[in-house]
């Protein structure tokens, strides 16, 4: 087991067994991964052990180096001088100097070049005989350059680009991520956005924010995002309060949880129960006979949810990492886990904390399932919140929202009430090329928020 | 305003007592902050309210004037306090606080430093965010602001997770004390490059910074001087549109129809040209965005030290 058990979430180096999101080619490709001495990348077609990315920092860049017909390694990568230097380029971001500091190309145009695949004389089997001489990935991407017949035409610009196109292909580089709320959100917003019904990164923010998420508190959440949700919510709690994930009828997925290496103090802090149970009025619910479907299918999803990450352990070699977006291929859960927390997140709540919060109430409500009707489920739980306690509830589409919150007035169960949509818009700075990046996010769903009243 | 004594939690079922601080909510856009006071009165529109009715009421309590006016009396957040807090300077918004939050990855036990520290309000977010084994160290170079600033913390609980400092950042840099502890920085300056290269030696190891300016040549000097110690650099803008619902009361109109929709209540008018006029009142929920928005803050640029 880690001894970095008790400050995991801050660790800033990776360690045996930590999730760690890995980065390739600046965000072409995106991939989940535990690392193990055992566990494999596949990039192109050579499969290179993660064995030397453990205990190293967070934020360090591997390339591959493929110049042995022996297995490919990852090897870290050395950056020559600035940082950023010219071979860089993320997102439009780098330094373009020429030897004398002064901006070079500006005045270099295409007018003269002409795209009919004549430029390299380097061909397919040039390259691979250099490869099977030892040659390193920036050597054949120098040969290329040499080679190319229209390179020094190109503006500075251009070769920019033409020597990042080759990099990506000869000399991938990897760059290992700590999977934390902003990270996590932003690959499968990027990647497979129905996992987590296309929250954006800024909408969470605003859920936190608005529900007013801090220490000390017990939130109640309603989590049909994959455990997107829940993991941000635990991660600001910081191992005190309570997050209780509830849900209707059969307990959805929370596989999300277990990328945020969250530690065993935290995961403690994160429960589940059914809606029903929560709602009861008899003390326990295996006693109600109302409620019996409902707490019956949670018992046994339970212990199916349990059986399954055994399978897991058994079948699956730690071999397997799955790419943010394959993963609905192969089964619904995050592939390549081994339990090595003692803790698993997401026990069921005890009736004793039930009990508690149906006293106190809950400190806020938020609220993602965009398959669900808001007005009925939020009838229902905002009762279970503390006097002027605040909530959040996000949707893909204005009109549950607008009929929540109509009702929500009429019934005088809450003030302030707000429906906002989020808007996040990326910028590329470079001097004399500074404009708002090219794509943009469209969409990142409404939210409703609003403070409970007192009913008395 | 925050539980920071794990034996306490954050729950608002406590009553009202004297000391407390309220937030007074008379609308939306109408909202004020009152410390309760056991002799003292509220005084508004609605009439004289007596703070002492107020004690031993519930968080989220209505509460009635002299002349039969209400207001509602909510429990502080940051969020609310944002709203209410007095400015003396430009101040931060929900949207881009959160933002902010979220993308320096700040979480319980995190050190961060800030400036300026203008009227508090990130730094209230912030305080929030590391609570309750973190710290905020915030800056300002102005006196007066640094005291209001500490007067809002104390009145707020929040004195013991945010420490006000009287400095100039651009011109002396962060305190050589906290090199290689900070998680995050915040930095609100009109000349944040000049600030950049301290900010990189208070950072950890992929620690991450924010520089937040209304004007894109700011933005430009500040992303050409990260590039020496910093990665990841990005640059946002944020903003909210909120929306309007109404219960919509619209009447569809046929002309000439033979009633074929028998059900439905209607009404026959004769027009003017002999046709007849059937008119079905129809009631439904509506939203549209509001007309009035917020269209610039500023631009937050994002990235992650190197040391």
């Amino acid at each position: 087991m880690s001894s970095e058990n008790n400050n995991n979430n801050k660790s800033r180096m990776t360690w045996e067994g930590c999730s760690v999101l890995l980065d390739i080619n600046d965000g072409d490709r995106l991939v989940f991964a535990r690392l193990s001495p055992a566990a494999k990348l596949k990039i192109g077609n050579k499969n290179c052990s993660l064995q030397p990315l453990i205990g190293c920092p967070f934020g360090t860049v591997f390339q591959l180096d493929s110049s042995s017909d022996a297995a490919a390694f990852l090897s870290p990568f050395q950056s020559k001088g600035s940082v950023n230097n010219t071979e860089e380029i993320k997102d439009g971001q780098f330094q373009v100097e020429s030897k004398d500091g002064q901006p070079s190309g500006e005045s270099k145009d295409n007018r003269s070049l002409i795209d009919n695949n004549t430029a390299q004389s380097l061909t397919g089997e040039d390259i691979e005989d250099m490869r099977r001489q030892g040659a390193k990935g920036n050597e054949i991407i120098e040969a290329l350059i040499a080679n190319s017949a229209t390179f020094d035409k190109k503006t500075s610009f251009s070769q920019e680009k033409y020597r990042l196109k080759k990099q990506k292909k000869y000399a991938p580089k990897v760059l290992i991520r700590r999977p934390v709320a902003r990270s996590i959100c932003e690959a499968y917003f990027k990647k497979y956005p129905l996992k987590i019904g296309f929250l954006r990164v800024d909408t969470l923010s605003l859920l936190l924010s608005m529900a007013n998420v801090s220490s000390n508190s017990d939130i109640l959440v309603v989590d049909m995002v994959g455990g997107l949700l829940t993991g941000a919510v635990a991660e600001r709690l910081g191992g005190t309060g309570f997050v209780c994930n509830s849900y209707l009828g059969q307990a959805p997925s929370m596989d999300i949880v277990r990328i945020f290496n969250l530690s065993d103090e935290i995961c403690k802090r994160i429960v589940r129960t059914s809606v029903s149970d929560l709602l009861s009025q008899k003390e326990s619910p295996e006693q109600n006979p109302k409620h019996d479907v409902g707490s019956l299918e949670s018992q046994s999803n339970d212990q199916m949810n349990a059986s399954v990450s055994m399978e897991e352990i058994s079948h699956s070699s730690e071999n397997v990492i799955s790419d943010v977006g394959a993963e609905n291929a192969e089964n619904s859960s995050f592939p390549a886990l081994r339990a090595c927390k003692a803790i698993k997140a997401g026990e069921k709540a005890s009736q004793e904390m039930i009990d508690s919060w149906k006293e106190n109430g809950f400190s806020s409500l938020i609220i993602a399932a965009p398959d669900l009707d808001t007005w009925t489920l939020v009838k229902d739980l905002l009762p279970l919140l503390s006097n002027s306690a605040p909530f959040a509830i996000y949707h893909q589409y204005l009109q549950p929202l607008a009929t929540c919150m109509h009702n929500l007035q009429l019934e005088k169960m809450a003030i302030g009430l707000q429906i906002t949509e989020p808007w996040l818009r990326e910028y590329q700075v470079l001097p004399s090329r500074t404009h708002p990046c090219m794509q943009m996010s469209a969409f990142g769903g409404y939210i409703l928020s609003g403070t409970k009243i007192s009913s008395s | 305003m925050l539980s920071i004594d794990t034996t306490r939690k954050l729950s608002f079922n406590r009553s009202i007592s004297n000391g407390d601080l309220v937030i007074v909510y008379e609308r939306h856009d109408n909202m004020k902050a009152v410390t309760v006071s056991e002799g003292s009165v509220l005084q508004n529109r609605f009439g004289v309210f007596k703070h002492a009715d107020w004690i031993g009421k519930s968080f989220g309590s209505k509460v009635f004037s002299n002349k039969g006016g209400f207001v509602y009396l909510l429990a502080p957040t940051p969020e609310l306090w944002t709203l209410v807090l007095s400015h003396r300077t430009q101040i931060l918004y929900i949207a881009d606080i959160s933002f902010v939050v979220m993308y320096l990855e700040i979480v319980p036990g995190c050190v961060v430093l800030e400036s300026g520290t203008g009227s508090g309000s990130l730094s209230t977010s912030l305080a929030r965010a590391v609570a309750p084994t973190g710290h905020v160290y915030t800056f300002d170079f102005h006196e007066q602001r640094a005291e209001s600033a500490r007067d809002d913390f104390e009145r707020i609980g929040l004195s013991s997770l945010v420490t006000v400092g009287v400095r100039d950042i651009q011109g002396e840099g962060f305190p050589e004390e906290f090199a290689g502890l900070a998680d995050a920085v915040f930095l609100d300056l009109p000349q944040p490059w000049l600030a950049i290269p301290s900010a990189a030696k208070m950072l950890r190891h992929d620690g991450t910074l924010c520089s937040f300016s209304p004007c894109i040549e700011q933005v430009q000097r500040s992303c050409e001087t990260m590039q020496s110690n910093f990665t990841d650099i990005r640059t946002f803008e944020v903003l909210l549109r909120t929306y309007e619902v109404r219960e919509g009361k619209t009447e569809s109109k046929e002309i000439n129809g033979n009633g074929s929709n028998g059900s439905l209540p209607c009404k026959r008018r004769q027009c003017s040209d002999g046709a007849n006029l059937l008119s079905y009142p129809n009631s439904s929920v509506m939203a549209r965005p509001s007309g009035e928005a917020r269209g610039h803050t500023g631009y937050l640029t994002f990235a992650r030290c190197l040391s």
